[in-house]
């Protein structure tokens, strides 16, 4: 080995060691500092990394742009929903009088509240863009209670990282971490539009979360649970099928 | 061997530098997958608006011809194509990582050691009607390098054509592609405001990446044209071309 060589392979070898010395240490901070998703593995992992720590780092307190009124879709469009199961029919024969939201998981006293108890919360409205991953979007005006108010008010445990929210359908739950959690435009929606929310918008109750796509604004929300882990609670549309396993972040 | 510009690189050094080389073939890579994964992710709305807000229940500014892969989509057709949304969004948006960083340190390499003056900016002297259109005709005759400088380097219509897609297409992909990100928009809402709203950056970014496309076929046919073996040569290992492939 020739001396020059003998000089460029250490070289080679210090600027390698200092390379993954240094990834090691970014990992480390950003472990840390929450700017790891929980679908941070695999070969799409790094992608993904980038952008939840980059918007993170960007936009953690920034709010989703507003509409004037002028600008609410005339006919928004609803996505096709999965066929309302038994439990649901029931409760909407009765007015939904009965709908029960429960908070459970890390907060100091776990909750039960009715439509009555979300509505007697402060109230918030917003004209947002519901935006969805296939390429199309509406506006419409957003009625309901701040997700941060309801959580606030069963004590959110200093542990909490993320929020893990429920449709009556069994296989419909996505998760957000605490930065959207807590964020004021996150929304407990129960009205849209200047009326009741509508069944095939979510109603009587949808988690509006308006700075990702629309497949996070899960509907006939029922349960929320407060959590330090995503585990098994990382993707959500349909986790049994490949094709549907979109990223756990969608503010993109 | 006569006239040789003195801005030549010597015959024995690269055709193209090992920067250039590099960067051009993640590019490559990088624009592929994103081509694959953008098409997967046009299908599932094939239809296109204008202005902050467009769907199904609106009227499209235009439409493609083709099957969707939701049901929830009004085409000429009667099947639904399977949902890819998954794995090609995720992919997506990795290779645009990998593009938009590829290119941080392509310009800021590029301008150091001066790639951008030495090989791509033509001189005011080449700038003018008759250089393009003596190039314009010299390709419509398909006729060879004359000479040695001639052969490499790159000819006026090369060079603006290059500074384009380096400078205006690139660039305004990843500006209209960004502009469709709502935790971004929340952060910087002029990104898509200046556009006009979601519906018309989404619409450029489909036409931005048309030409991008062009772009790509007119400059594979121009490599299978001029030498394929030689070209793929001269962008893997930098060596020379072979010498009969010159004259």
């Amino acid at each position: 080995m020739s001396k020059v060589s003998r000089r460029k392979f250490v070289t080679a070898g210090l600027a390698a060691t200092a390379g993954v010395s240094g990834l090691a240490v970014a990992a480390n901070l950003a472990k840390r500092y929450g700017l790891v998703p929980p679908d941070s593995g695999g070969i799409y992992g790094p992608g993904e990394t980038l952008t939840y720590a980059a918007q993170r780092l960007l936009a953690r307190h920034s709010l989703a742009r507003e509409f004037p009124r002028s600008m609410i879709s005339e006919v928004p469009f609803a996505n096709s929903i999965p066929p309302l199961n038994d439990a649901f029919k029931r409760l909407q024969a009765r007015g939904f009088a009965d709908w029960r939201l429960s908070i459970d998981g890390m907060v100091a006293q776990p909750a039960s509240l009715s439509l009555a108890d979300l509505k007697a919360f402060p109230v918030r409205s917003q004209i947002t863009e519901v935006v969805c991953e296939e390429g199309w979007s509406y506006v419409a005006e957003w009625i309901g209670t701040p997700l941060v108010d309801a959580l606030k008010a069963c004590g959110i445990l200093p542990n909490a990282r993320y929020v893990v929210y429920a449709s009556i359908d069994p296989d419909w739950w996505e998760s957000i971490d605490m930065a959207d959690a807590k964020h004021p435009q996150t929304l407990l929606a129960w009205a849209m539009n200047d009326g009741d929310l509508p069944v095939a918008f979510g109603g009587p109750l949808r988690l509006r979360v308006p700075r990702q796509l629309c497949y996070k604004s899960v509907k006939f929300v029922t349960r929320l649970m407060v959590t330090d882990s995503a585990n098994g609670f990382v993707s959500a549309i349909d986790p049994k099928s490949p094709n549907f396993g979109y990223a756990w972040y969608a503010g993109i | 061997m006569a006239h040789v510009a003195p801005s030549l690189r010597n015959q024995g050094s690269p055709r193209h530098s090992r920067l250039v080389r590099v960067t051009h073939w993640i590019t490559v890579i990088s624009f592929i997958a994103l081509l694959v994964t953008g098409v997967e992710i046009l299908i599932s709305h094939p239809r296109f608006y204008w202005g902050e807000v467009g769907n199904s229940r609106t009227p499209p500014l235009f439409k493609i011809p083709i099957p969707s892969s939701r049901a929830t989509v009004p085409t000429d057709y009667r099947y639904v194509l399977p949902d890819q949304n998954g794995w090609s969004r995720y992919l997506h948006f990795e290779a645009a990582w990998a593009l938009v960083l590829t290119g941080v340190f392509y310009l800021i390499a590029g301008l150091s050691t001066r790639h951008f003056r030495k090989d791509l900016f033509p001189s005011s002297k080449a700038m003018t009607w008759r250089a393009f259109r003596s190039v314009i005709a010299k390709h419509l005759r398909l006729a060879p390098p004359q000479n040695e400088a001639e052969s490499r380097s790159y000819n006026v219509l090369q060079r603006v054509t290059y500074l384009l897609v380096i400078f205006f297409l690139f660039p305004l992909v990843i500006w209209t592609g960004l502009a469709m990100s709502p935790a971004f928009n929340a952060a910087m809402p002029w990104v898509v405001n200046s556009l006009g709203g979601r519906q018309s950056a989404r619409t450029l970014h489909f036409f931005v990446s048309v030409s991008l496309v062009l772009f790509l076929l007119v400059h594979v046919a121009m490599v299978l044209l001029s030498g394929f073996a030689s070209r793929m040569r001269e962008m893997i290992t930098g060596g020379p071309a072979l010498p009969e492939e010159r004259t």
